[in-house]
């Protein structure tokens, strides 16, 4: 039993790899074995090449904010309507495929394009893990400070 | 081409009344549409050999109007689709599979009555695609995609508000000169900034409306046009293009598919930007405008915020855009495109030749430019008046 009323992603044959490497709070993308670039969402096929080689490959969960949209309260989906203003975002991951999220842990009058984000494993419900994204503060050893 | 004959536009028209409409369903929308453009061109039901219509199927559309085509086309691909079918019932007609095709669209977006199956606001299952990778996180819908779309134009290039607020300003002035028009009292650029947030960077005032309206386009070839009531309108040039459907997958958040739909429509035209007299450019949003003048080559990638400001796009300015107030203040059912294709038919025949501004005076060679999707699809189509 849940009381998570929010759209759940039903995965298929194809993408389970994905999910089910969230629900152990990994994250892994697949990798072209032909022309190298990573592919999201998953494929039967490389996008890019055509290729069948695809290989699951475990990625960092980094990256950084390519867009973004703030949603009024009361503007989104049904569902949506009684949350706070929030972040609906699409992330670069390091490895260079984008996937669309939400930025979670901060403001969002905060969130810029190009902030560096993180990976975050949203349980939402028993079975089902959302990739969702925080901003990555800088430590205090950090050599850019 | 020798052996290909000439299409042209000969009716054109909107349902009985257009703009909140709660007596009457989609399908009775579009049939008062098919009527009134029937008649503007003088032929008859009887004469409609070919059906071009998205939203519903073809055969429901020539079920209901009682038409047995012998051609149809249901391309769907968002509000673009209407100036696709024009482009594919050019070629219909130029090759002579068909003498006399009807386009036909529109729904009861406000008041939804008997809406068409999957009309936007329905949801995707959660394991295609959409469902499984973008529904989850609360993208509010086409307003969401656009929004992210020109969250990063500004971005790179420092496009502004204030240079989208000119946008709708602009339709707003031309909707003041058109009597049908939803929207028509004067509309200030401090206003729409003032406007509340409905998806960051989107205010209220750089949305469309949602209105109840059909409209309808009837072709045949040049020939038969010569003998018809109305001053033919050929279709001279047509292109269409897609790089994405899902606004997540789009190789490029700050350009859209009429970077491959335009060059195609100006190359087949055999005409050049500078020629073009008067456009309509699908405004589901005010960025929906400055991104396709920048992908069709009216201005350079980043400039779209320069090109549209200090009144270049308003009645009066060098560049008279959506002249009958567009999507954003004329009337915006749920897929616009078929209404460009209807008033720049009547700019070209200079129907408003009594109305002054309303007018573009003299123009002869007309650009249509649908987007349908979330920048997923657009159909470029060139119009010429002898």
């Amino acid at each position: 039993m849940t009381d998570y009323l929010k759209p759940l992603p039903k995965s298929d044959p194809v993408t389970a790899p994905f999910w089910e490497s969230l629900h152990r709070g990994k994250v892994q993308v697949q990798c072209c074995g032909d022309c190298k670039i990573f592919v999201f969402y998953p494929r039967a096929l490389c996008p890019a090449c055509g290729s069948r080689k695809l290989a699951w490959t475990p990625v960092s969960g980094k990256g950084h904010i390519y867009s973004l949209t703030i949603v009024a309260p009361g503007r989104g989906p049904d569902i949506f309507k009684n949350d706070s203003p929030y972040v609906v975002t699409l992330v670069e991951l390091d490895e260079g495929c984008r996937m669309m999220s939400n930025i979670v842990d901060v403001d969002a009058e905060d969130v810029k394009i190009g902030m560096a984000v993180e990976i975050v494993y949203d349980c939402v419900t028993e079975d089902v893990t959302l990739p969702k994204f925080r901003p990555v503060i800088p430590s205090k050893t950090s050599p850019h400070l | 081409m020798s052996g290909l004959r000439d299409a042209t536009v000969v009716g054109v028209a909107e349902s009985d009344k257009i703009g909140v409409v709660p007596d009457k369903s989609s399908l009775q929308l579009q049939g008062e549409a098919t009527l009134n453009a029937l008649a503007d061109a003088g032929l008859k039901l009887s004469d409609v050999e070919g059906v071009f219509s998205a939203g519903f199927r073809p055969t429901e559309v020539a079920e209901y109007l009682g038409i047995q085509p012998r051609y149809f086309d249901g391309t769907h691909v968002g509000g673009s689709s209407f100036v696709v079918h024009l482009g594919h019932a050019a070629e219909a007609i130029a090759s002579g599979r068909i003498d006399v095709a009807l386009i036909v669209g529109g729904e009861s977006g406000r008041s939804r009555v008997g809406l068409p199956a999957g009309f936007s606001g329905s949801h995707s299952s959660a394991q295609s695609m959409e469902g499984q990778f973008e529904n989850p996180y609360g993208l509010p819908g086409a307003i969401g995609g656009y929004a992210m779309a020109c969250a990063r134009h500004m971005h790179l290039y420092g496009t502004t508000s204030e240079q989208l607020a000119e946008i709708a300003v602009a339709a707003r002035q031309w909707a003041g000169l058109n009597p049908r028009a939803y929207k028509r009292e004067p509309l200030t650029v401090g206003e729409v900034l003032a406007s509340p947030i409905i998806s960051w960077p989107f205010r209220k005032f750089d949305c469309c409306l949602v209105t109840d309206a059909a409209g309808a386009v009837v072709l045949t070839s040049l020939d038969r046009a010569r003998d018809l009531k109305k001053k033919p309108v050929r279709v001279i040039g047509w292109g269409e293009g897609s790089d994405h459907q899902l606004i997540s997958q789009i190789p490029d958040l700050t350009s859209g598919p009429g970077r491959i739909s335009g060059p195609d429509a100006f190359a087949m035209a055999g005409v050049r930007h500078e020629d073009i007299d008067v456009a309509q450019v699908y405004d589901s949003f005010t960025y929906t405008v400055l991104t396709s003048l920048e992908d069709l080559g009216f201005c350079k990638k980043g400039e779209g915020g320069d090109f549209v400001s200090g009144g270049r796009i308003a009645p009066g300015g060098d560049f008279p855009l959506n002249t009958s107030g567009g999507g954003l203040s004329y009337t915006h059912p749920g897929m616009f495109g078929i209404f460009t294709i209807i008033e720049n038919v009547r700019q070209l025949r200079g129907d408003f030749v009594n109305q002054s501004l309303r007018q573009v005076a003299g123009a002869k060679l007309g650009l249509v430019h649908g987007t349908g999707g979330k920048l997923s699809a657009t159909g470029t189509v060139i119009l010429a008046a002898d």
